[in-house]
């Protein structure tokens, strides 16, 4: 079963809940695809053994062959190609490596350079087969690497997927393919509003959902009561307690701290696993 | 004008809170929320919306299946596997880079508009703002971002303002590049957890990358005082200024709960703590 975790609003606990259920589970296969600001593993404390770079195709131009026609340009939809009187510059940033500029050019005069715009790290913790990807400081696009952690996959196994925030085209491509998603918020109205656009989200996706409250008693009940108008199931609150946000802060997982914690998880996954078979 | 944005790496650090919290205190300032794909900031200011636009990002391919010959050319090109063997557009997929239609012998492909989301002008109780809603699964979340600001700029100059504060999305990548560039200082709000200081790096890597003057905020300051040290120290050995620390207060959450800043909803310490930030924040903006 490949179970994801997402939320639209950041810094909600989408980590603490991903990380507690693989520690709680053992054997899963663990991948963060926030590649932006990975932090699992700050809890999760793989030892990494393989790094393996994430490259993209990048336009070089042959300025032997350049005739400066321009078409290149004409047709880059991301403006990453411009042609100047009698140059032509590239700005990989902003390339989506499509491939359009070769075709349309006349003179062939179009070579592919790979670009190194992040990696993806693999190892073990506690029986956890652990993924992560990093994009480079000062890169635009964290969708190649969220790519490359999804080819890991291994389906044979439960899979957990810490998502990253928002709604946008890096939360799909983490989401995709999951057979249940799990949407935490806090119970404040910017949690709702962002609950809210989660949950279409995975409803786009055709992905069956249900909700976390994390911080549960700082706000009011207005998540609550939108779940229960919309039928959405409550599959776990955690309480708002200052232990643990001052465990949070120290890299300390709740499960590894009392057994307590270890057992409510393992509470909360047969319940997904009920859902899941609705 | 000045641009200051306020950005944190770590989601829920307190950005919008704060954010919300200086639109009590500047008295000629625009306010942009270039969090796109999870704008929180209209909860506070409640604007009335005077202009909407609608967004149109990448385009997207679309087949007419009675041309379509299912030659596949389009198939094999496209480079985000966003079309499927049988012909049919994946629009998740798309990038909207026009190969397909480059390449279809029959020219069954054209490349149309999509609507992935609106742009909006308000006005507010704390002066104009721009802010925008991105459609549900789309993308060029960084391109709307730049309509935002331009937004916020015409804004500034259509009712002379001479600051715009824009609310930044959390992360490091295409729509914190798009909300950062070209501004004169980034405020960043950070947390004394493991967490927040990893990102913390990566996001001072990244306004380092752009050459951006940065000032960071301590936020819940008190929730592990050996990383606030941790913090103090790396932002010193660094060179950077410390423009505030704010202690953990559930009054924050209160106040976005009645749907008001924590300026206007209690106006204890807590408040005067973000009214002297914010003097450090516009020395730096003067400087």
């Amino acid at each position: 079963m490949n179970i994801s975790v997402a939320s639209g609003k950041g810094g909600t606990g989408k980590t603490t809940i991903a990380t507690n259920l693989a520690l709680t589970l053992g054997k899963v296969q663990f991948i963060d695809c926030d590649v932006e600001e990975p932090n699992a593993n700050i809890f999760l404390k793989a030892k990494i053994r393989e790094s393996e770079k994430v490259a993209i195709k990048i336009p070089e131009v042959d300025k032997t062959k350049c005739d400066f026609c321009s078409k290149c340009s004409e047709f880059c939809a991301y403006n990453a190609i411009a042609v100047v009187p009698s140059n032509v510059l590239v700005f990989p940033e902003l390339c989506h490596s499509c491939g359009g500029c070769e075709l349309v050019c006349p003179k062939d005069a179009i070579n592919w350079n790979s670009r190194i715009i992040g990696r993806v790290e693999h190892g073990q913790a506690e029986g956890i087969d652990f993924y992560h990807g990093l994009l480079n400081v000062g890169e635009m696009q964290a969708i190649p690497i969220i790519k490359a952690l999804k080819k890991k996959v291994d389906k044979s196994k439960n899979v957990i997927i810490d998502v990253p925030p928002g709604t946008a085209c890096p939360v799909i491509e983490s989401i995709g393919g999951s057979d249940y998603c799990i949407l935490v918020t806090e119970p404040t109205p910017f949690g709702l509003y962002d609950l809210k656009l989660a949950v279409q989200v995975v409803k786009h996706l055709n992905i069956p959902f249900g909700v976390v409250i994390n911080r549960d008693g700082i706000g009011d009940k207005q998540v609550e009561t939108f779940c229960q108008n919309e039928n959405i199931p409550v599959l776990l609150k955690i309480p708002e307690k200052k232990m643990i946000a001052h465990l949070y802060s120290k890299g300390i997982a709740l499960v590894n701290e009392s057994y307590e914690w270890h057992e409510m998880f393992g509470q909360f996954f047969n319940r997904i696993q009920e859902e899941v078979k609705k | 004008m000045k641009q200051l944005t306020i950005i944190s790496g770590k989601g829920g650090t307190g950005k919008t809170s704060i954010t919300a919290a200086f639109a009590s205190i500047t008295k000629n300032a625009v306010f942009a929320d270039c969090d796109v794909d999870a704008a929180d900031l209209h909860l506070i200011f409640k604007p009335n919306v005077i202009e909407t636009m609608s967004f149109n990002g990448l385009k997207i391919a679309s087949v007419n299946k009675e041309i379509c010959t299912e030659c596949k050319k389009c198939y094999d090109h496209c480079k985000f596997e966003a079309i499927n063997e049988n012909i049919t557009i994946i629009k998740e997929s798309c990038e909207g880079c026009g190969v397909c239609e480059y390449v279809c012998p029959v020219d069954a492909i054209k490349m149309i508009d999509r609507n992935s989301g609106f742009s909006y002008i308000s006005e507010s109780r704390f002066g104009p703002m721009a802010h925008a809603i991105l459609k549900t699964a789309e993308e060029a979340s960084g391109k709307l971002v730049t309509v935002v600001r331009n937004n916020a700029k015409s804004l500034a100059e259509k009712k002379k303002k001479d600051l715009i504060i824009i609310d930044g999305p959390p992360g490091i990548g295409c729509p914190v590049i798009s909300s950062i560039s070209g501004v004169d200082l980034i405020l960043i709000v950070t947390e004394p957890t493991l967490s927040a200081i990893h990102d913390l790096e990566r996001i001072i890597g990244v306004a380092y990358h752009f050459k951006i003057p940065i000032v960071v905020c301590i936020n819940k300051c008190d929730i592990n005082l050996d990383n606030t040290k941790k913090i103090e120290h790396y932002c010193k050995s660094n060179n950077i200024e410390i423009v505030g620390k704010i202690p953990y207060n559930s009054l924050v959450t209160e106040a976005m709960i009645h749907e008001k800043n924590i300026i206007e909803y209690s106006k204890g310490n807590f408040s005067d703590m973000i009214i002297d930030m914010w003097d450090k924040v516009k020395g730096r903006l003067n400087a």
